[in-house]
């Protein structure tokens, strides 16, 4: 019985989102484990190149999280965030890759119960895309553990 | 590894005679960058290459040809920086093993280095032609019905605004696999879709010229599979991935049988005729600018005055001293009614460059190269400055970001096959 499952990479904020996570795990919350996380001082941080950088080494989806709007530690990176995301989501788009392997969420420190439900979600809709067209030609693709 | 050996026997290194005319000509050396083609020169003919593979200073070079052209002993500096290149990409690959990042320090993460390379991968389909559409669909956001409120109000999906910016009124006529005339659009696209804070519209450019060839009666070949020329990542030292990229597009060109290529990049231009060589099988296509391709059919296009404008020209160096071509752009200018154009004080083949060129040497350096260019630009009185390149636009349009300059500098700006477009829709 061999199912697929996706090779997800997630940014997360050190101050909300990368807690939420932190929340998740310490309230125990059951929730799929097929992403990487990448934590980041702040979502403002993560520009097109490494959104890129993740699909061309081949991620199937990534998923950028951060504070919510009015939260950010540092009061507006969570705003540059989204215009980072728009440019990145305009290129990606341009890529033929489908929108939904891309994703932005807002998830905050005390979020714990919502962090599992978006990584549940999300890891549900990028397994129902299948890999992504990008993932067969990775260089020296390490096999997921 | 590189032979230097070899290298300075081709690219004339060996006979240079430490003049320094190159530095001295050098817009960014004349910028005060620490950066001395004089110094990559010498060392070529002197150190054991590991010293020149681990020199920062190769990334400066705008490959905009100057030197070359004021070199008394003919050394071909921007090839041998090129050279230079691909001998530090290979020892910082070598350094960092098969995951080690390859760019230079890149302004923009290197997010369109990522892009090229994922546009060299054959399962890549890409989705570029949404231009071509007139009224683009609002894009639904996928998979994000519900909870997502505070995401969608904030990040709406795009407005068409580029398209009704739109050059050309009416719909393209494009073939998408065979014909005649294979009209190669480059990355614009990727460019406006990448660059939204610099509000630019180098796709107004690509619309102009395939609205221009649909005036004269051609239905060229916009394809879909078109792939990035590769130009950018050759010129970073990444053959590799030049490579991959080169192969894909001849067989996509040889395919269509088309026999003539025409480009409004003059960046797509120069790698197709110059660095394409090696990758043709049996004939290549004819491969023209499209200011070459105007001159050609000038006398089949009805030309109306739209207004009266002064105009001066920013010679693209892939166009001009990379390739020669001063005189089309030119001879399309003077063919259109009510448009004068203005040289610039350093124009033709000393014309200074937009300073982007190749995404690896954006600094302060290259910002001064670009505040000086535009203010040469404004002091000809010009209203427009026209250019044959989608990345002048973008280098320049940047620089007129800068808030403590921008009234200074602020020029309209906008690709030749516009201007050609606009007096053909105002006859």
């Amino acid at each position: 019985m061999s199912t697929w499952d996706p090779n997800i990479v997630v940014f997360a904020c050190n101050w909300c989102s990368y807690a939420g996570a932190d929340t998740a795990g310490v309230a125990r919350l059951q929730h799929q484990p097929h992403f990487r996380m990448i934590r980041v001082m702040c979502s403002g941080r993560i520009q097109p190149g490494f959104v890129l950088r993740a699909f061309e080494k081949g991620a199937d989806g990534v998923l950028v999280s951060g504070c919510h709007f009015g939260d950010c530690h540092y009061v507006f990176g969570n705003e540059r965030a989204v215009e980072q995301f728009e440019k990145t989501r305009n290129v990606v788009r341009l890529l033929g890759l489908e929108e939904g392997r891309l994703r932005l969420e807002w998830i905050s420190a005390a979020e714990g119960k919502r962090f599992a439900e978006v990584i549940d979600e999300f890891t549900d809709q990028v397994r129902a895309l299948g890999p992504s067209p990008l993932a067969g030609e990775r260089a020296g693709a390490a096999a997921h553990a | 590894m590189l032979d230097l050996t070899q290298t300075a026997k081709e690219t004339r290194a060996w006979a240079c005679y430490d003049c320094g005319k190159c530095t001295a000509t050098c817009p960014v050396a004349r910028a005060g960058a620490p950066y001395s083609p004089r110094r990559h020169v010498l060392a070529t003919n002197r150190h054991p290459p590991q010293e020149l593979a681990h020199d920062g200073s190769l990334a400066s070079c705008l490959t905009c040809r100057l030197c070359d052209a004021r070199c008394p002993a003919q050394v071909a500096y921007t090839d041998l920086v090129r050279r230079l290149r691909e001998l530090a990409h290979r020892a910082r690959s070598e350094q960092a093993g098969p995951a080690g990042e390859l760019e230079p320090e890149c302004p923009h993460g290197g997010a369109l280095q990522s892009v090229m390379r994922m546009m060299g991968k054959r399962s890549t389909q890409q989705s570029r032609l949404a231009w071509l559409a007139r009224a683009e669909p609002p894009s639904p956001v996928r998979g994000s019905a519900g909870k997502r409120s505070d995401f969608a109000a904030v990040n709406p999906p795009p407005t068409p605004s580029l398209e009704a910016k739109g050059a050309g009124s009416g719909e393209l006529k494009t073939e998408p696999e065979r014909g005649q005339v294979f009209y190669w659009t480059g990355c614009t696209m990727y460019y406006d879709a990448f660059f939204p804070e610099l509000d630019l519209a180098t796709l107004r450019g690509t619309r102009a010229a395939v609205a221009l060839m649909n005036a004269l009666g051609i239905t060229p070949i916009v394809s879909p599979n078109e792939r990035c020329c590769g130009h950018d990542l050759l010129w970073n030292g990444d053959r590799e991935n030049f490579e991959r990229l080169a192969r894909q597009n001849v067989r996509l060109v040889a395919d269509s049988g088309a026999e003539l290529l025409v480009t409004s990049c003059a960046e797509c231009l120069r790698t197709w005729k110059l660095d394409y060589v090696p990758f043709f099988a049996g004939r290549p296509p004819r491969m023209v600018h499209l200011t070459e391709f105007l001159t050609e059919n000038l006398a089949a296009l009805t030309l109306k005055p739209d207004g009266q404008r002064r105009v001066t020209f920013q010679d693209p160096c892939r166009l001009g001293r990379h390739l020669g071509l001063y005189e089309p752009p030119r001879q399309v200018l003077a063919a259109l009614p009510g448009v004068e154009l203005v040289e610039m004080r350093r124009h033709g083949p000393a014309a200074i460059c937009c300073a982007g060129g190749t995404w690896s040497n954006c600094d302060r350096f290259a910002k001064q190269v670009q505040v000086e260019r535009l203010r040469e630009a404004r002091a000809t009185g010009a209203t427009v400055l026209v250019t044959a390149c989608p990345k002048c636009q973008i280098h320049f349009r940047c620089a007129m970001n800068d808030p403590k300059l921008g009234g200074d500098i602020e020029i309209e700006l906008r690709d030749i096959a516009e201007l050609v477009a606009d007096a053909v829709r105002a006859s």
